[in-house]
């Protein structure tokens, strides 16, 4: 899957996470612009490891701070 | 490479304390309001493992993790006593050097004996003991599986080890397996998992969840810290209780609660165990545990053995708590009393303290519990019994919650 076509994917994931309709680009940030809690994390994680079938780790989650980092890792982690 | 500064510039200075600063407003606002503040109790007297003196009223302790009653039982006292004449005040050593005594080999054989296992290590905290085993056997390259309500020992244990570290939604089989199954071919793998989960009480279903993590060929470490002791036909906690134990590769647990002093220690059948007295840090980097605390331990772990009665009668205990609870209007953490704990869920903080504080007030203490140690950002009223408690003391607490519920505004 190359990157445009992991972003869509993430991008349809994502959504019900994005409780204030924040436009997403790739410097969209999880914490500070889509506020998400630790709790929100762990389940948009789990969304993500299943739409995709890929673990990400806490220690490649602790690298992930924007939206285009996500798309990057998970093209990545597909192999 | 930048140049360094001549001899009359300086640099702005950077408080390393203004990362506290969102935690320090918060207190003083919880203050503000005038409550007493519920992280800054001193007991001035300890009558028993049930009573104590707290800002001079007597106070019914329901906030301990006194499970069994085990700090005041003469002969554990005894013990004690003698082991601090016999050997003295401290060891002044770690383990591998000067620190390993007759009563460090003595608690050992007592918890192998316990949990009729071949290999035991005694630490000298049970946070040392998961921070430890964890951050020791699981090296680089290597796969933790954690629920996502694990203790902070065992996150503190994943953070200073160099394997990767996967958590899954707390008690869910299915999550659990799901990355099990991603994790590639031949990688090392540990699940770690508790039997008790202190802040609401539950337990794991631990039986279903050894057998998918065997059936991917992890290694399984429990801690039982909430349940040793009480649950089980044996008091060796919740893998013992659903048949499981034997397919548990590392027991983690303390002497902080139902033994009634401190330490941690894991038990374990691993054929090279032993290996771990050289390579863990947490075991080898700090001194010993005193022994009159080894001694008390070692009196403690052999009279649990034989607790049946006290474990019956704190069973009893739980069911009556959580059943008047329920019917006085509370809302708990769990729809049925599984273990000593119980957890009464609180609107806010603000109001958790304010029930807190009149629980105080009734003579009642109880440990308030607030993010980030609850799930879901919970604030909780943790009530733990001891075997100790009465059937009176029990409904004299249950009277007590209902009248600060009603002072509190929890309750119509």
């Amino acid at each position: 899957m190359d990157r445009a076509e992991t972003s869509a994917r993430i991008a349809a994931l994502i959504e019900p996470f994005n409780k204030k309709g924040v436009e997403i680009t790739d410097a969209t940030r999880f914490t500070d612009d889509l506020e998400f809690d630790s709790l929100t994390v762990m389940d948009f994680v789990a969304e993500i490891e299943d739409g995709f079938d890929i673990i990400i780790s806490m220690n490649q989650q602790a690298e992930i701070e924007n939206y285009g980092q996500l798309v990057d890792a998970v093209v990545k982690l597909q192999g | 490479m930048t140049d360094m500064l001549s001899e009359n510039e300086t640099q702005v200075h950077t408080d390393l304390f203004s990362k506290f600063d969102p935690l320090i407003e918060m207190r003083r606002d919880l203050l503000s309001t005038g409550v007493t503040d519920p992280f800054g109790l001193v007991m001035e007297k300890v009558i028993s493992p049930t009573v104590a003196m707290c800002n001079g009223r007597e106070t019914i302790l329901l906030g301990t993790y006194n499970y069994m009653g085990m700090t005041f039982d003469a002969d554990v006292i005894a013990a004690g006593k003698q082991a601090l004449d016999d050997f003295g005040s401290g060891t002044t050593g770690s383990r591998v050097l000067n620190g390993t005594y007759a009563g460090h080999k003595a608690v050992e054989e007592a918890l192998c004996d316990f949990y009729d296992m071949k290999h035991a290590m005694v630490f000298s905290t049970g946070y040392q003991a998961n921070l430890g085993i964890i951050s020791t056997i699981a090296g680089k390259g290597d796969y933790i599986v954690l629920d996502i309500d694990s203790h902070a020992s065992i996150w503190d244990g994943c953070k200073m080890g160099d394997a990767e570290v996967v958590p899954f939604k707390h008690n869910d089989i299915e999550a659990m397996e799901k990355r099990l199954k991603r994790i590639p071919e031949g990688a090392g793998k540990l699940v770690v998992l508790e039997g008790v989960y202190s802040m609401l009480g539950d337990i794991a279903p631990l039986k279903e969840m050894i057998a998918v993590a065997k059936k991917y060929g992890a290694m399984v470490l429990v801690d039982e810290a909430h349940s040793m002791g009480f649950i089980g036909p044996n008091g060796r906690g919740v893998a013992e209780d659903q048949g499981c134990l034997d397919d548990v590769d590392f027991v983690i647990g303390t002497f902080s609660k139902s033994v009634g002093t401190v330490g941690g220690f894991c038990v374990s059948n691993h054929p090279k165990f032993e290996i771990m007295r050289l390579v863990c840090r947490p075991y080898v980097f700090t001194a010993s545990l005193p022994p009159s605390v080894v001694a008390t331990a070692t009196t403690s772990i052999r009279k649990l053995m034989t607790a049946a009665e006290k474990r019956a009668h704190l069973w009893e205990s739980s069911r009556t708590l959580h059943k008047g609870l329920t019917d006085a209007g509370f809302q708990l953490g769990t729809e049925e009393p599984q273990s000593a704990i119980i957890a009464v869920i609180m609107p806010d903080l603000e109001r958790g303290a304010m029930m807190w504080e009149a629980l105080l007030h009734e003579g009642l203490y109880v440990n308030l519990a607030r993010p980030p140690a609850t799930p879901a950002n919970m604030t909780l009223l943790r009530c733990s019994l001891c075997a100790e408690h009465s059937a009176e003391q029990v409904q004299q607490i249950i009277g007590m919650f209902t009248r600060a519920g009603k002072t509190a505004g929890i309750l119509a």
